[in-house]
């Protein structure tokens, strides 16, 4: 035969250790991805040089959107069973215990939250909901909800979270604190996002030399 | 592509990996497509993934004492006062607020940890007490801002405190002007 001989090259690669790069990665992925909630309630957490990261178990969660109106989330379901059994026993709201244990947060006024809970849970919009009315100390709802939450937890351990948004004016922050005070929930913690402490300040020099306790 | 390579295949039978006859057979399979998705799922849960947690910021409040001899008592040298107007401003004056304000003064979100930091070597450590007036003009971010100025300073003793009348006045007195 006239052929030259040119051996003739594969052009498969072995495939098998750039999968293997890949699967470890993806599982390094998958492993450590949290997703975002979806969130109804949009808000931007302003930063602290707060190093905790935020409890995720037994959350009292208190929102306060940028136009100031507060919701109420509660992750245990157990709770708010007691909770909305509570509430028709006492207010005959008369209320569906399965949607209000399933609803994620409460954004209306005691008055209207048989038809905030009408509405279809994806439907439920921040922006849409007129919020937990407490503008003032004597119509202050927050501090009725604390009452039934803290009845309800029984001196059971509770993370009380207080998110705020960036433009939310102080006046609403205001009225949450005086209900947390009215209740005696004087510990709380303000979610917020992580941030370097500023080079040179006096915390930066503690956090410097490790010698040094940290602060709790 | 992900065709098994049965170059070497003779027998028209086929035969599972598990049979012992199959020698013939090659295990070496096409992993291109493999790959492929598990880029693709890298990529994706690159995107998807949320690397900083939220923190907290714990805030104990001190339970409201009803009578005026509970009250904790600050020796005057040592009290500064913020106040936090609207758009970011902030004012402060030490000690007690003087009859004709002249030692109310303005500053800035930028500014105000050298007059915290000044403060606090300038009076003795136990004297030290910073009050934060928000005004109802401030954000909630000033706020968490300012509480957080308290941890970056080290201040232990500080306090929230609902702002008087006269201090509001005085605040959107100094704003109006200012703006001029």
């Amino acid at each position: 035969m006239a052929r030259p001989k040119i051996p003739r090259k594969s052009t498969n690669i072995d495939m098998t250790a750039m999968c293997d790069v890949a699967f470890l990665l993806l599982s390094f992925f998958i492993l450590t991805t949290k997703f975002k909630p979806e969130e109804a309630i949009t808000v931007t957490t302003p930063s602290s040089v707060a190093t905790k990261v935020a409890p995720d178990k037994d959350v009292v969660l208190i929102t306060i959107d940028k136009d100031g109106k507060v919701f109420l989330s509660l992750d245990n379901e157990q709770i708010k069973g007691t909770i909305a059994d509570e509430l028709n026993s006492t207010k005959n709201l008369g209320i569906d215990k399965k949607a209000f244990v399933k609803a994620s947060f409460i954004g209306a006024s005691f008055a209207q939250l048989n038809s905030f809970l009408a509405i279809p849970e994806d439907e439920r919009k921040g922006n849409k909901l007129p919020g937990i009315p407490c503008q003032d100390s004597s119509h202050n709802e927050i501090t009725e909800w604390l009452r039934i939450i803290k009845g309800s937890y029984m001196g059971l351990k509770k993370n009380i979270l207080l998110k705020g948004d960036n433009a939310s004016k102080y006046p609403s922050f205001k009225n949450v604190i005086d209900a947390l005070k009215k209740n005696d929930e004087l510990k709380f913690s303000l979610v917020t996002n992580p941030e370097a402490a500023p080079t040179g300040t006096d915390l930066w020099k503690q956090n410097q030399a490790p010698a040094d306790k940290k602060e709790e | 592509m992900a065709e098994m390579d049965t170059s070497s295949q003779g027998g028209g039978h086929k035969k599972g990996p598990g049979v012992k006859k199959s020698k013939k057979m090659s295990t070496r399979v096409d992993l291109t497509p493999m790959v492929d998705l598990g880029f693709l799922l890298i990529t994706f849960f690159i995107f998807t993934t949320t690397m900083s947690q939220p923190t907290a910021m714990k805030l104990y409040l001190p339970k409201d004492a009803d009578k005026p001899e509970e009250q904790n008592k600050a020796k005057e040298s040592g009290v500064l006062t913020l106040l936090l107007g609207k758009d970011n401003n902030v004012f402060y004056y030490e000690g007690t607020l003087a009859n004709d304000a002249s030692n109310f003064k303005s500053s800035n979100f930028k500014d105000i940890r050298d007059v915290i930091i000044r403060k606090k070597q300038a009076t003795p450590e136990k004297d030290l007490v910073l009050i934060i007036k928000p005004s109802n003009e401030c954000t909630y971010k000033n706020v968490v801002d300012m509480l957080d100025e308290m941890s970056i300073n080290l201040i232990k003793r500080y306090a929230l405190v609902d702002i008087a009348d006269v201090e509001n006045q005085l605040i959107v007195k100094t704003e109006a002007a200012g703006v001029k």
